[in-house]
């Protein structure tokens, strides 16, 4: 069969290279070679011992990533990123695309199939920031690629940035957020004159989903925590099944401490001592709110990472900024929301070394003080701040 | 306490002379005791001190409501207090309470009260009693001063706002039910009827209180029909005020720049639910629930609390709660019952103590206990 010849064919190309391999599950005897080539042969080991199907995005370790610009600053931080990663040498293969709205087949809008097409094979996407145009009639880039992909967790990583001083400088939490259900719904009617309804859809699947993604996170980040956040004692039966869901979940996950907390108390504690916690999970609209409360505790949207879980495996990696149009194309713009994203993808991954080498390089840079954007309190240009960077990921070698 | 009492005694004086006709005083014998063996019907309130209900509720309310209750009495303020104790979660809740409760507020129009704590379990009614209150009452605005405490320095200091928040419709309407198994739909109502009382009612404080601004709060590029009737009203009131500058905010960004840069906002008006989160959230900014007043309005009653109402359970019994919000909304309450004398002094003994920093409870970072604040407090009223 095909996958034999295929063994063979590497068998008798390591042998020329002075690897003798008697079967498959003993280590093979490796005569002299050149470090690059053992390196490689080590991986193509690696390969033919599992013999298993990989993945097609990992011929030769490179993953594809596809790539949205963005309007307004967009692609100024995404060849930024670029830069840096090359830089860093990561295994990242970039695959450029553009979503703007197109109206299919039916009348429905929705995002252009080579990007849909992209994604589904590469399953892990880079976001700039997308501008929604009031009266294009059609709805948002980010809600069209939220249904799409099914785009059901909101995961901020809040971290007070060394070299970025603001009032609050022990904050290390992380927000979850469900982004499918809830407040945001978009059912409203008009009941009469002068009284309209809201209706807040919460279901027992996607409370679910939500709290058993929030604990997976809690394990594999080694995180000790997770906090519910809700409004059960006001909304007693809709908060009151999202807590249910969660605290069920929490018996699967005997590992992870399960704490449930007022938002209003959450709030509260929150501005005044923002270290007491660690993972926070909770619907639509606390989370919105909750996010943004502590993206503006580490110093705004201009440095707070951001990614969206969906199901199938997809994730969707995006700074969430706005697209500024005021400083677009005159390389002022700050990369780090867009770059902290990348660095969480290549977590989410598993790159955790090419991870943390960019991530050490951009605080050092900040904390340097030398070379700052204007929104961090420096005068220099894009172009500086990212050369800055890759120099330092480039040292780091 | 020496002007109270004459006031009192000048009142009955008036109240006596003026059964019969005023003739020139010279004319007449002035006799205090004569005037006042007249016998006249009892009147509805005693005309020397003020009635106020008393609704201690659940957590620390006792406890501070015995704060409140001795300084009162160390400060000889012409106020008595009708007490009731409802509670739901310690079973001491039930329709006739409630009647008792509403029918003194109604008769004394003045009340100060704890928060009576919402369980999570419901029987029956998806309301809980303090929500009831608050609709029977018409109670459907509630005002939180957010005001630095000077000597207590937090991560923002010199604050000064006011946070008005819409207290009866929003989402919690208590209106919820599962329409198929698993499902749950929770509606949340806003009318233009409501809308446009808070705006005026805030816009109407603005004025009233010399304040520059009054910023909405709102998410309507979400929910389009719902915030953006609140945001309608809002923006029709204001042109009724030139004065006044209006402003709008999305919630998520509105909480942002309170951490970043408070001192952006004046006055802030808002529905419901986001009033509960940016009343918790600024008191946070200044020192947390123990140091934040409160009061609830309605057109024609007026109910002093806490801002940042939480029962907190946790410390019943520990004697750690700090009385310093329910002090600072009892003299809120005496200026509203235009006992200024007596507002003045309790709430310069309570700056006075904080300032000196010496007897603090745990949550500004002392070692004080409730009662030794108190007694403080009592020490440094300027009798």
């Amino acid at each position: 069969m095909a996958g034999n010849a295929w063994r063979s064919t590497l068998l008798k190309l390591l042998a020329r290279c002075g690897v003798r391999i008697s079967d498959a599950s003993s280590a093979p005897e490796i005569c002299e070679t050149t470090p690059l080539i053992l390196h490689q042969v080590s991986r193509v080991m690696g390969a033919i011992k599992t013999q298993s199907p990989q993945p097609r995005t990992f011929s030769r370790g490179i993953q594809t990533v596809t790539l949205i610009p963005g309007d307004g600053i967009g692609p100024e931080i995404s060849t930024a990123v670029m830069k840096i990663f090359e830089a860093a040498k990561a295994p990242i293969q970039w695959e450029e695309r553009n979503v703007t709205a197109i109206k299919g087949p039916g009348g429905r809008w929705m995002i252009p199939p080579e990007a849909k097409e992209s994604m589904d094979k590469s399953k892990i996407g880079l976001k700039g920031p997308l501008k929604t145009p009031i009266a294009a009639g059609h709805p948002s880039m980010n809600l069209l690629l939220r249904k799409t992909f099914d785009l059901y967790a909101n995961v901020r990583p809040c971290v007070s940035i060394e070299g970025y001083k603001t009032p609050y400088t022990d904050v290390d939490l992380v927000t979850i957020r469900e982004n499918t259900e809830g407040e945001y719904s978009g059912i409203e009617h008009l009941i009469v004159d002068g009284v309209v309804q809201s209706i807040k859809l919460i279901t027992e699947e996607a409370s679910r989903r939500i709290a058993e993604y929030a604990f997976e996170y809690a394990r594999n980040n080694q995180r000790a925590s997770v906090t519910a956040v809700h409004k059960a004692n006001i909304m007693r039966m809709s908060d009151g099944l999202f807590l249910r869901k969660c605290r069920e979940v929490a018996e699967n996950y005997k590992d992870v401490k399960f704490t449930e907390m007022y938002l209003d108390t959450v709030c509260l504690n929150m501005v005044q001592d923002p270290s007491q916690f660690d993972v926070l999970v909770m619907p639509n609209l606390y989370g919105d709110i909750l996010s943004d409360l502590c993206a503006g505790l580490i110093g705004g949207l201009g440095v707070t990472p951001s990614g969206n879980i969906g199901a199938n495996g997809v994730a969707i990696f995006e700074s969430v900024h706005g697209t500024a149009p005021d400083i677009a194309g005159k390389d002022l713009a700050n990369p780090t929301a867009l770059l902290l994203s990348a660095v969480m993808m290549l977590r989410h991954m598993g790159l955790h070394g090419h991870a943390n080498k960019i991530e050490t390089a951009c605080f050092d840079t900040i904390r340097e003080k030398k070379v700052l954007t204007k929104d961090l309190g420096g005068n220099s240009k894009c172009s500086e701040f990212t050369a800055d960077i890759c120099r330092r990921v480039q040292d780091m070698d | 306490m020496m002007a109270a009492a004459l006031r009192g005694s000048l009142v009955t004086l008036a109240k006596g002379l003026s059964g019969a006709r005023l003739q020139p005083l010279c004319a007449r014998s002035l006799s205090v005791t004569s005037s006042q063996n007249v016998s006249e019907s009892p009147p509805a309130r005693a005309d020397s001190t003020f009635k106020v209900t008393m609704v201690p509720g659940d957590g620390v309310g006792p406890e501070l409501m015995t704060a409140v209750k001795e300084v009162f009495k160390a400060a000889d303020v012409p106020v008595e207090f009708e007490e009731f104790h409802l509670s739901e979660v310690q079973n001491m809740a039930s329709e006739e309470k409630l009647e008792e409760v509403l029918s003194s507020m109604k008769n004394n129009r003045v009340a100060i009260k704890g928060k009576i704590h919402t369980p999570m379990e419901y029987k029956g009614e998806l309301a809980s009693y303090e929500m009831r209150l608050r609709r029977k009452l018409d109670l459907f605005a509630n005002v939180v001063h957010v005001n630095s405490l000077p000597g207590y320095s937090t991560r923002h200091n010199n604050l000064d706002l006011v946070i008005i928040r819409e207290q009866t419709e929003g989402e919690y309407s208590s209106l919820e039910h599962e329409s198929v198994s698993g499902v749950v739909e929770c509606l949340k109502i806003i009318t233009r009827e409501k809308s446009r009382r808070i705006a005026k009612f805030a816009f109407d404080y603005a004025t009233k209180k010399g304040r520059s601004k009054v910023t909405a709060v709102h998410k309507a590029n979400i929910m389009k029909l719902g915030d953006g009737l609140f945001l309608q009203s809002c923006a029709e009131l204001a042109e009724l005020y030139p004065k006044i500058k209006y402003e709008t905010i999305i919630i998520d960004n509105c909480c942002m720049q309170l951490v970043q840069n408070p001192y952006q906002f004046d006055v802030l008006v808002m529905p419901n639910l986001y009033g509960n989160i940016i009343d918790n959230l600024a008191a946070g900014l200044v020192g947390g629930a123990g140091v934040v007043p409160g009061e609830s309005y309605s057109a024609e009653y007026a109910v002093f609390e806490t801002g940042a109402r939480h029962p907190f359970a946790q410390a019943v019994g520990r004697n750690i709660a700090n009385p310093t919000a329910m002090l600072l909304s009892a003299s809120n309450m005496l200026r509203h019952l235009n006992l200024e004398y007596h507002s003045n002094m309790v709430s310069e003994a309570v700056k006075k103590v904080i300032k000196q920093g010496k007897v603090r409870t745990s949550d500004l970072g002392g070692y004080a206990t409730s009662e030794e604040f108190t007694r403080a407090v009592i020490s440094n009223l300027a009798v």
